[in-house]
């Protein structure tokens, strides 16, 4: 990991000067710390405001599905299924699509259209999460309920996945709305990869006779594959973490089911949801044992895909800076 | 930007006026009221400034333990153990009535449906499925439902109004009460969340063949259709004030100006009470630490109970009965702050 | 194949003129003088304004700005200049990975430190939660900008018996300056849509209110409470909030795109 910067040199003669630039690293140090003490705060916090919760359920509310504030009993398989299947449904679109913009952005399109298109797609990213739940209340779902699930259903209505009333709501509208958030995010990060690959590796496979397009997809894209899978990765924690949008739009139904067209729930819609309304601190106990696991999962995610990235572009703080 | 930077900059630069800010949060049944309370009586009052959220009846009380607001709202009332754990330092002060009305979105159904008790009670417990239905239709005969699925809309964070709409159920229906119960958030058996009242109108309002339950003020202000509902005495009836206030009615007799006044008027007797109906109340404090903030807030509740009850009819709410004001009266009389009433002070 | 990816480049760049369409066509004819000047009106009356939420956005995003960019910055400084050794990698390796918190966790830490203690919701606890969304992302990109100062120049300046601070504030720190101030100027673009960590902190507010203390309301607040509403009079002031917002995010970014374009030519 060289950063390339170099050591001042310690001379005798500047020993006063060494003092101030001592201050100067220390403070800079301080500052830097705040980072890891933050993490480290984030997750003492949870642990201990879950704790009654934890000790309450155990590993079961992991996978017990009754969410009965009631009878004071909790089980976030639910929200865990929601989360997921949300997630793993906005990817299914989404991947395509960014791998798609990427590769053409770095290997085909002319050079004039890249800046703008490139820009455009990251666009994307700036759009605020509640913005895009206010569109998908009033644009997505109405244009899901005309035009997408009657023909759908048609084809495919045979499936466990299309079964029983399309309310709007629904794991559907959640996932296609996740889909369009993370597709800025895999898509900026995929072309910093594509772009680190070296282009020995394109040159070598067109100089033995390949054609472009067989060039990028045995050459490029297996080299960087680390750095894609790393970049999908990082669209995953982005999708597992998102509230607003999906809170607006997935239905927020404690159930588990295989069919898209039904309403589900997400562990962060959940905290929104619930959080100032928790009338027991039990209740109030097992939401932050929600936010541990999101917050724990997303960490796990996150560090996955940052490891991933940098075995291909080494250190480089790919994605933080999609517009 | 510059000038909304330079205007942040001034605002941030003012010293802070000699006005009172509270803030309040709670109930979303209400929530329609209490805007048009605070934002009215802010405009004539500048010594003081309301503020109310709605995030349920369950954060209001909540929120109101935790002492992050200065006054809670809700139509849940407190169980006895909540009120314990705060030492009994609450009172819960009735504000209007109003009423839980099934609303549902079929557009092509012109007359209002009639719903039997036990309708209700299998529709939110998901045994019954389908607008065609022969127990809706033989309650509803003339009327051409549609061959749909029903869909159930419910609220998904906790709230006063799911408190009134499941307290009747699980007195209509053994089944309910032994299944789901009572609660302002229960752990329902079918249908979809939508946050707020708002959240449920706006869901039942999208959604073709959907059915929920909302504060009629609501209903009315949306223009939805509200559906009557079979009293106790078999009558069916529609809410609106009249038949709320008659819900009421009878609970007077169980009230008086040194009773809690926590009384529940779901499912009453009376030929033309409405069955859906509550009171909704304030969450105030016994003892206050800041004189000047509870002065202030008797002050506006006060206002609430005498000039501002003129304004809830308008707004599909029904006022409270004459009877109770003296009653309410004393109890504001009671709070203190210092060990002083508050009310020579606020009541001008 | 070329094609496909041709088209599904298209297919993403049609689904942001989609969103910004919608946005303009609902938005604006819902924008007019009051929206601006006045505030709320009780639900159900016409004629209210959102003066409130865009004063209050400007406060609580600058207070965050204040209280974010001085700890990311300095941050980022660190990991360009000190970074090299194991303690640089925990610290990149965690602001990438807080980078991708979910929001909305930040926004319950924040009502446990701050609103509980304190005893009331504020608008204060609202910038310090966004606050830390934006420091690691602050951090990275400051680092980045940093590292595009030619050696050749840090190299020089220490050279000439410069001392390391100084040489890293007036001379590294000053040639990365407009792409530091880029970085801010996406953050500051970022954490201005945030809606989930201000739940259950600024809360939201019925009048104007300029106090950091008390609940505040925000655009981002008011577009959800709106536009989850049953109100059409609030859908429509929903739709321009959520204009105004997105005006306001892209000013920022496209003023940030512009100067770093000026600055390196190809910003990549």
């Amino acid at each position: 990991m060289d950063d390339g910067s170099p050591v001042a040199p310690d001379r005798p003669a500047l020993v006063g000067r060494n003092a101030v630039d001592r201050l100067y690293r220390a403070a800079l140090t301080g500052l830097a710390l705040s980072l890891p003490l933050l993490l480290v705060a984030l997750l003492a916090e949870l642990v201990a405001s879950a704790w009654p919760a934890i000790t309450r359920f155990g590993v079961r509310f992991l996978w017990t599905s009754v969410w009965d504030p009631v009878a004071g009993v909790f089980g976030a398989a639910p929200m865990i299924f929601g989360t997921l299947a949300s997630s793993l449904l906005a990817l299914l679109f989404a991947v395509p699509l960014a791998l798609g913009v990427a590769i053409y952005l770095t290997e085909f399109s002319p050079k004039w259209l890249r800046q703008p298109v490139a820009f455009l797609v990251e666009l994307l990213a700036a759009i605020p999460s509640v913005v895009y739940g206010l569109w998908g209340i009033f644009v997505l779902i109405p244009f899901l309920r005309g035009y997408v699930v009657p023909p759908l259903r048609g084809v495919l209505g045979w499936t466990p996945f299309l079964q029983g009333v399309f309310y709007g709501n629904s794991l559907l509208a959640g996932g296609v709305i996740l889909a369009i958030m993370i597709v800025p995010y895999i898509a900026a990060v995929s072309r910093e990869v594509l772009l680190a690959v070296p282009s020995s590796q394109r040159e070598a496979a067109l100089g033995m006779g390949a054609t472009r397009w067989e060039a990028v997809w045995t050459a490029v894209v297996p080299y960087g594959r680390a750095g894609l899978i790393g970049a999908v990765i990082l669209g995953l924690g982005r999708a597992l973490g998102e509230t607003m949008a999906v809170t607006m739009l997935i239905g927020n139904r404690h159930d588990i089911g295989l069919s898209v067209l039904q309403p589900a729930y997400t562990m962060a819609a959940a905290v929104a949801n619930e959080f100032s309304e928790a009338t027991t601190n039990l209740y109030l106990s097992a939401l932050f044992e929600v936010g541990l696991i999101l917050f724990v999962v997303t960490v796990v995610v996150n560090a996955l895909a940052r490891l991933m990235i940098w075995r291909v572009a080494r250190g480089t703080a790919v994605g933080s800076r999609a517009l | 930007m510059t000038k909304f930077s330079l205007l942040a900059l001034a605002a941030l630069a003012a010293p802070a006026a000699a006005q009172v800010k509270l803030n309040g949060a709670g109930a979303t049944f209400p929530n329609i009221i209490y805007q048009d309370w605070m934002l009215t009586y802010n405009q004539s009052h500048s010594d003081a400034q309301l503020n109310y959220q709605s995030i349920g009846s369950g954060g209001g009380i909540r929120q109101f333990s935790d002492g992050t607001v200065d006054f809670g709202a809700t139509d849940a009332p407190m169980k006895d153990s909540a009120i314990a754990a705060i030492n009994g330092n609450v009172l819960h002060i009735p504000t209007v009535l109003g009423g839980d009305v099934p609303t549902y979105n079929l557009p092509d159904v012109k007359a209002t449906l009639k719903f039997t008790p036990d309708v209700l009670a299998d529709i939110f417990l998901g045994k019954l499925t389908k607008w065609t239905d022969a127990r809706i239709t033989s309650a509803n005969p003339g009327v051409k439902l549609p061959d749909a699925d029903i869909v159930v809309v419910h609220r998904s964070d906790g709230s006063g109004t799911t408190f009134i709409w499941t307290d009747y159920l699980s007195k209509v229906s053994p089944e309910w009460e032994q299944k789901v119960g009572r609660g302002p958030s229960v752990n329902w058996p079918v249908g979809l969340g939508g946050k707020g009242n708002e959240g449920v109108t706006a869901t039942v309002k999208q959604t073709p063949g959907a059915i929920g339950y909302v504060e009629l003020g609501y209903a009315m202000a949306n223009q939805l259709p509200a559906g009557s509902v079979r009293n106790k005495a078999g009558k069916f009836i529609a809410a609106s004030l009249e038949s709320i206030t008659a819900a009421a009615a009878g609970a007077m007799k169980d009230m008086g100006p040194t009773t809690d006044f926590r009384v529940s008027i779901t499912n009453p007797d009376g030929d033309a009470a409405y069955p859906v109906a509550s009171f909704t109340w304030f969450l105030l404090h016994r003892q206050y630490d800041d004189a000047a903030k509870a002065a202030a807030l008797v002050k506006f509740v006060w206002w609430a109970e005498t000039q501002g009850q003129a304004r809830a009819a308008p707004l599909g709410y029904a006022p409270l009965p004459k009877q109770l004001g003296p009653w309410i009266e004393v109890r504001l009389k009671s709070i203190t702050a210092g060990g002083k009433s508050v009310w020579t002070t606020a009541a001008r | 194949m070329t094609t496909l990816v041709g088209v599904l480049s298209f297919v993403a760049v049609l689904a942001l003129a989609v969103i910004l369409g919608y946005l303009v066509v609902k938005g604006a004819s819902s924008l007019d003088w009051n929206f601006f000047v006045k505030n709320p009106v009780p639900a159900g009356q016409a004629g209210g304004g959102v003066a409130n939420a865009i004063v209050g956005t400007v406060i609580i995003v600058g207070v965050a700005a204040l209280i974010g960019l001085p700890i990311g910055i300095g941050t980022g400084l660190y990991l360009a200049e000190y970074g090299s050794g194991r303690f640089g990698w925990i610290v990149r390796f965690v602001a990438d990975v807080l980078n991708g918190t979910p929001s909305i966790v930040v926004g319950i830490f924040a009502w446990t430190w701050l609103v509980r203690p304190m005893g009331h919701f504020s608008a204060l606890a609202g910038s310090v939660a966004l606050a830390v969304l934006m420091v690691p992302m602050i951090a990275r990109t400051t680092e980045e900008m940093v590292r595009l100062v030619p050696h050749s120049l840090r190299e020089a300046a220490l050279a000439l018996g410069y001392p390391r601070w100084r040489t890293s504030l007036r001379i590294v720190a000053r040639t990365a300056l407009a792409g530091i101030l880029t970085s801010c100027l996406v953050g500051i673009a970022r954490i201005a849509g945030e809606t989930a960590p201000l739940l259950f902190t600024a809360l939201g507010n019925l009048n104007f209110s300029s106090s950091i203390l008390q609940p505040m309301q925000t655009l981002s607040l008011q577009v959800f409470t709106y536009g989850t509403g049953p109100f059409d009079e609030w859908h429509r002031l929903a739709w321009a909030a959520a204009l105004v917002l997105m005006g306001l995010v892209l000013l920022l970014s496209l003023t940030a795109r512009w100067a770093l374009r000026s600055r390196h030519g190809a910003a990549r």
